[in-house]
């Protein structure tokens, strides 16, 4: 962004990240009513960002499920977890980093999350599973690490794309 | 020492009305989701073992549903009595895509509000 610029105004943004324009986080007590106001939350804090209704419902979709999974999963053992979520908004769409210090993915990598197979008696539906069938259907680009203790998930969400 | 779960017995507003042979059950809630997913699914099963052969299911309150409610939905469906049915009717967008993308639209009976799905067996009958 500035090509120029002095060494010292650049440590200052370094040692001291300030909130950017287009930044959100959150930081949630791992609980399912946390996780309820933490959407809305941010939702609400997304509204200057112009986003489609049918934009807001994907990330909606997205974020539940994932937060939903880290509270169910990642922390099971633990009632005080945390999870740490940041959003940025780009030109292609809103990036979004969601960390954790709770348990690793089952394997090291997050389920492939497959279609159910609904050709069946409607006894034998499935009632589960749905969860990562949508994250992966409506996220883009996932990744996931777990480093030093903690689970991080990045993704990309193609809401609010500028062209 | 044992740390207190943090899973709330919540209780699901759901309210019903009984029709001549229908039982339109109304989720008083904006959501459906892990918070209350287990006693949506427990009070709907009592309201159809109760209830008559048809159930309609009115989701116009309902503003957002996550995998565990619509896991919740699918078990509701699961518990009718044989020869009963379970329908839905009035889903919100961000409901009806969560149906859509899972094909679990093509499961269910969906009628677009409560109104059309009554109004259908009056005029049958």
């Amino acid at each position: 962004m500035r090509p120029e610029g002095n060494l010292a105004y650049q440590n200052f943004w370094e040692v001291c990240p300030q909130p950017k324009e287009h930044e959100l986080r959150l930081i949630l007590p791992a609980t399912d009513a946390a996780v309820r106001r933490g959407l809305q939350t941010i939702k609400h804090g997304l509204e200057p960002n112009g986003l489609a209704a049918d934009e807001v419902a994907s990330l909606e979709i997205v974020l539940a499920e994932i937060l939903n999974n880290i509270v169910e999963h990642a922390y099971a053992d633990d009632p005080e977890g945390l999870i740490d979520i940041r959003l940025s908004q780009a030109d292609d769409g809103l990036h979004c980093l969601i960390s954790d210090k709770g348990n690793m993915m089952p394997g090291g990598e997050p389920p492939l999350g497959l279609q159910a197979n609904l050709n069946c008696d409607i006894a034998d539906l499935p009632e589960g599973g749905f969860g990562w069938f949508l994250i992966r259907e409506l996220a883009h680009e996932l990744q996931y690490a777990h480093i030093d203790g903690e689970n991080k998930l990045s993704f990309r969400m193609a809401i609010g794309q500028k062209r | 020492m044992q740390a207190l779960r943090r899973k709330k017995v919540r209780h699901m507003k759901l309210t019903h009305q009984d029709f001549d042979d229908v039982r339109v059950v109304c989720v008083g809630e904006n959501r459906i989701d892990a918070a209350c997913a287990i006693q949506f699914k427990d009070e709907m099963r009592a309201l159809s073992d109760s209830g008559p052969a048809r159930i309609l299911l009115d989701l116009q309150n309902v503003e957002f549903l996550d995998s565990s409610g619509l896991g919740a939905v699918v078990a509701a469906l699961k518990a009718v009595r044989h020869g009963q049915r379970l329908e839905l009717a009035a889903l919100h967008p961000t409901v009806q895509r969560v149906f859509h993308l899972t094909r679990m639209d093509t499961v269910f009976t969906i009628h677009t509000s409560v109104a059309t799905a009554v109004e259908g067996i009056a005029n049958a009958s």
